[in-house]
């Protein structure tokens, strides 16, 4: 059956962000008072599998061999 | 010897570095990515660009491509590979070299001269040069700052070939132009015979672009090839 990971993937902490940086300026012009932002990305994928498990093994794949880079980014995955 | 210069969709620096390897009497391909490499090339050249328009990140397709397989093949076999700018995040991308080249600590596109100090010429590609030596080469980027990989007990500190610094050799803030770690720009990989590097040396052939000091990396690479 088909099941859809929603995949969420951005710095580690402690990374330098200047994207987040640069947007959360821009933010604070317009009238804001944003103190933190982070910038992320995110897939949704849908796919065949097993199990929710088996779903859930694919997505880490996905992370691990393509979307995330290990050196600097982290990734969040939740399956339905 | 034969070298390739790898293409995929996206790069756009591959005429430069054909015309400086070929003007120095290199018999060089021009190997689309899908064609993959099928000749024992001496040297690969993975060229600047933008490679599938930067997507995900800079290089990661590429890296995933079939070719790159080739390449590490022909890298356990002894050949050159020297990745430039979207080559060198393409070569760390795709494991060849340890850390990655990500987004310019500015938010800027930086294209300019700069200063490189020569770590070492223990290496086919700096042995033309002294060790310490400062050399001109353009950079033109907006995800160029390196970040070396987490230390752990399969992986040491980089190993560096080029760092950023002045015409006296002195690296300090005001030349580091992407906010690279430790004023980095250019890192062997786990064998000196991969070299990544943010700038331009095909941009550096040719007194009328201001600079010939790109000739010695690729002569020393020729050197290399010729005793191999």
């Amino acid at each position: 059956m088909n099941f859809t990971a929603c995949i969420t993937v951005g710095l580690k902490d402690g990374m330098l962000d200047p994207e987040a940086t640069t947007i959360l300026k821009a933010l604070n012009n317009q009238g804001f008072h944003v103190e933190s932002l982070k910038a992320e990305q995110k897939f949704t994928a849908i796919f065949e599998a097993t199990s929710k498990s088996d779903a859930h093994a694919q997505a880490v794949s996905m992370c691990e061999q393509l979307l995330a880079n290990p050196v600097i980014q982290r990734y969040e995955i939740e399956v339905f | 010897m034969r070298w390739a210069v790898v293409t995929f969709g996206g790069t756009n620096c591959d005429q430069d570095a054909y015309y400086a390897v070929s003007g120095l009497g290199v018999d060089c391909d021009w190997v689309w990515q899908k064609d993959g490499l099928k000749k024992n090339y001496d040297a690969i050249i993975i060229p600047g660009g933008f490679s599938y328009g930067d997507y995900l990140r800079a290089g990661a397709i590429a890296a995933r491509t079939d070719i790159m397989n080739d390449v590490h093949t022909l890298v356990q076999d002894g050949s050159l590979v020297l990745g430039i700018c979207n080559g060198a995040q393409i070569a760390c991308e795709s494991g060849l070299v340890p850390g990655v080249f990500t987004r310019n600590e500015y938010p800027k596109f930086v294209c300019r001269s700069t200063y490189l100090r020569v770590e070492t010429n223990e290496s086919p590609f700096t042995s033309l040069f002294e060790a310490g030596e400062v050399i001109s080469v353009p950079i033109a980027h907006g995800v160029g700052r390196y970040v070396p990989a987490p230390l752990s007990g399969s992986q040491g500190a980089p190993d560096i070939a080029f760092r950023f610094c002045d015409e006296h050799g002195r690296s300090t803030p005001v030349v580091n132009y992407n906010g690279s770690h430790e004023y980095i720009t250019g890192v062997f990989g786990s064998t000196r015979n991969i070299l990544a590097m943010m700038p331009h040396p095909e941009r550096a052939c040719d007194a009328l672009l201001g600079s010939v000091d790109g000739t010695r990396i690729f002569r020393s690479m020729i050197d290399y090839c010729e005793h191999r």
